[in-house]
């Protein structure tokens, strides 16, 4: 799964983003409100990405900017991962009316549209809460469970009447233990799927609800960052610098996610794996371009001769 | 007809659902913004607006709260979502004019990116490991991006600087709305760069999931026995499609509720009078009587919207049709 050239540059996004949440705020050259500047800078040395039509610094915001974005979503991507757990392992092995009445409510949240709910649930919140973090990663959980709750009913269900949970009924553990101890270790790769894929939920909705105007605008954040600039109307006024930033940043992080959920997709799924050579290797040994049905490129390893194989196990 | 019967179960729980957390929200909220809201429109508007407000709300206070729920359950029951503040109009009248813009760019663009993303997934399947498999990263950057940035970026490229597309607003000023030619080709015009944003945001999903489905329809027996027999391929590709296509289908009516989460924002952006551009404004003003009624109506047609889907999933496999015997 490491060796996939996807889930290589996942970890690399993913990790340069990281690093950035945790140094961002130190390695900011200016600080990220100060107006001194002139405004309306075109990126240049002193500047890297220009300033905005206040006069603040880009570069900073946008470092500073990375660790509430992602502190956010990551307390929203913990929160959601346990509430399906609890919900989706529960229906799943409990199963019954339990399972009925738990599947009844994930349905019900992924069928309401999450981001009109998140707008009614923060336009009623004191301006304190909103620039609370937990509240808001709270509230954003709230709406992304669903979705991992659903696949991980299904996962738990297949592994429900396995002969090793079936061992553990027998001995008499509870029913709460056999779920943590037998049923969840197996589920890891589902869990970290769906957990980065709530990640991935929780900065797109954080964004546009600070986008919105929804979050507290004193905490520089990629989506208050994306305010200002419309409000000041940065794309008529071609400010390409100001908006491109914080709005790349978010893609890049999504790429990055995204593309590690493929790798943890192929590793549950084998026949998604790549199979035999790729497109390059192909061309660079004259083979056939395109691949055909029932037939998979392999390389003829000619620098080992068959005639090594011990006699004892070729025949 | 179980499965609808259970569909029909869920959606109706779920409007129930809604509908009961857009009146205890406010109710339960720290501060009381009802009280809030009233204290501060004291002066401005008269006693009869604020009883319509009040009402948008559950009526007085000194009814018990049960008594409120239910007032609000008849006055929705009625047809009667509520009293906007800042537009002093019924929140019904204000969304008449406006759903028509979102219902159509978001219709239009789910069909355009259904369709693109099912054939192009379909093909990127079926060729697996080819030169089109370059088309997964830059898809999946796509989907990364939120729709609202997209939209930003495309407005200013396409709009601002090479003048290729109209920039903003639903139709042309120059043009007066009526079923003339003029009038409807301004309203193609105009509505083609949200249409491309919303579809560019939205496509990956669906060409992803309709390649995987058909990776794993092509390892099946009946596609290499079809193959064997000297079937045409393109006769092959298109059976294998034909059955990989059926969960994308189950998966539309999930990806609805998410394509119309993006669409207001792209509204935002292109000044697009719908009722994302409303909502969005409600939630400048505090207008709450709105954001409740735009909400409420966003969740009954996404709804709506998730059963015309199964319908349409019902009709098309034919497993669903048959009782279920387990």
């Amino acid at each position: 799964m490491a060796r996939s050239p996807k889930v290589i540059v996942g970890l690399v996004i993913t990790g340069f983003f990281a690093l950035m949440t945790v140094f961002g705020p130190y390695l900011a050259p200016y600080d990220p409100n100060d107006t001194s500047f002139a405004p309306n800078l075109h990126p240049s040395v002193q500047h890297w990405f220009g300033t905005t039509s206040l006069g603040q610094d880009i570069l900073s915001q946008t470092l500073v900017g990375a660790r509430a974005t992602m502190v956010v979503a990551v307390v929203a991507g913990l929160v959601a991962t346990m509430l399906s757990i609890v919900v989706g392992v529960s229906a799943g092995y409990i199963g019954g009316y339990t399972d009925d009445s738990l599947s009844m409510l994930s349905n019900v949240f992924l069928a309401i549209p999450g981001l009109p709910l998140l707008i009614v649930i923060d336009s009623y919140l004191p301006a304190t809460s909103r620039s609370n973090a937990l509240v808001i990663g709270i509230i954003i959980a709230f709406t992304g469970w669903a979705w991992g709750a659903r696949v991980l009913r299904a996962q738990t269900m297949s592994l429900r009447n396995r002969d090793f949970v079936e061992a553990s009924r027998i001995i008499g553990e509870s029913k709460r233990r056999i779920m943590f101890n037998d049923v969840v270790p197996n589920l890891l790769p589902v869990l970290a799927s769906s957990f980065l894929f709530t990640i991935l939920y929780s900065i797109g909705a954080y964004v546009t609800l600070a986008y919105i105007g929804l979050t507290s605008s004193s905490v520089w954040n990629w989506g208050t960052m994306l305010f200002w600039a419309s409000q000041n109307d940065a794309p008529l006024a071609n400010q390409w610098y100001w908006f491109v930033p914080p709005g790349l940043c978010i893609a890049l992080v999504g790429t990055g996610l995204a593309l590690l959920n493929f790798g943890i997709d192929e590793f549950i799924n084998p026949r998604l794996r790549e199979a035999g050579l790729s497109a390059r290797q192909r061309r660079r040994m004259g083979l056939e371009r395109r691949p055909r049905l029932g037939l998979t490129p392999v390389v003829r390893d000619v620098e080992s001769p068959v005639t090594r194989v011990p006699r004892s196990v070729a025949s | 007809m179980r499965l609808i019967g259970r569909r029909l179960g869920v959606y109706a729980l779920t409007a129930w659902v809604a509908i009961t957390v857009n009146f205890f929200l406010p109710h339960f909220m720290p501060g009381n913004p009802i009280q809030t809201l009233i204290g501060k429109l004291q002066n401005n508007v008269t006693v009869s607006e604020i009883r319509s407000i009040r009402l948008s709300f559950g009526g007085g206070l000194h009814d018990g709260l049960v008594q409120q729920y239910f007032t609000y359950l008849n006055q929705l029951l009625h047809g009667n979502l509520g009293y906007s503040i800042t537009l002093s109009a019924s929140v019904s009248s204000i969304l008449k004019s406006h759903i028509l813009w979102t219902v159509g760019l978001i219709g239009v663009a789910t069909v355009l990116s259904f369709f693109f993303g099912t054939v192009m997934g379909a093909i990127l399947g079926w060729t697996r490991g080819s030169r089109f498999d370059s088309a997964i990263p830059a898809a999946t950057f796509f989907q990364s991006v939120p729709y609202f940035f997209l939209g930003t970026v495309i407005l200013m490229v396409f709009a601002l600087n090479l003048h290729w597309f109209p920039e903003s607003g639903p139709y042309s000023l120059n043009v007066v709305p009526s079923w003339s030619w003029a009038f409807v080709w301004s309203v193609i015009r105009y509505g083609e760069l949200p249409v491309i944003t919303i579809v560019l945001s939205s496509v990956a999903g669906w060409m992803l999931g309709m390649r995987n489905m058909m990776i794993t329809m092509v390892a099946e027996d009946f596609v290499l026995m079809s193959v064997a027999m000297g079937l045409p391929r393109r006769k092959v590709m298109y059976a294998a499609a034909r059955n990989a296509i059926l969960p994308s289908i189950a998966n539309l009516s999930l990806a609805i509720g998410l394509v119309v989460s993006g669409a207001l924002l792209v509204e935002l952006v292109f000044n697009y009078p719908g009722v994302g551009d409303l909502l969005l404004n409600a939630v400048l003003n505090e207008d709450y009587p709105l954001i409740q009624g735009i909400f409420l109506v966003i969740t009954l047609s996404v709804l709506a919207a998730n059963l015309l889907a199964d319908l349409a999933y019902l009709a098309l496999d034919p497993r669903t049709r048959t009782e279920a015997v387990q």
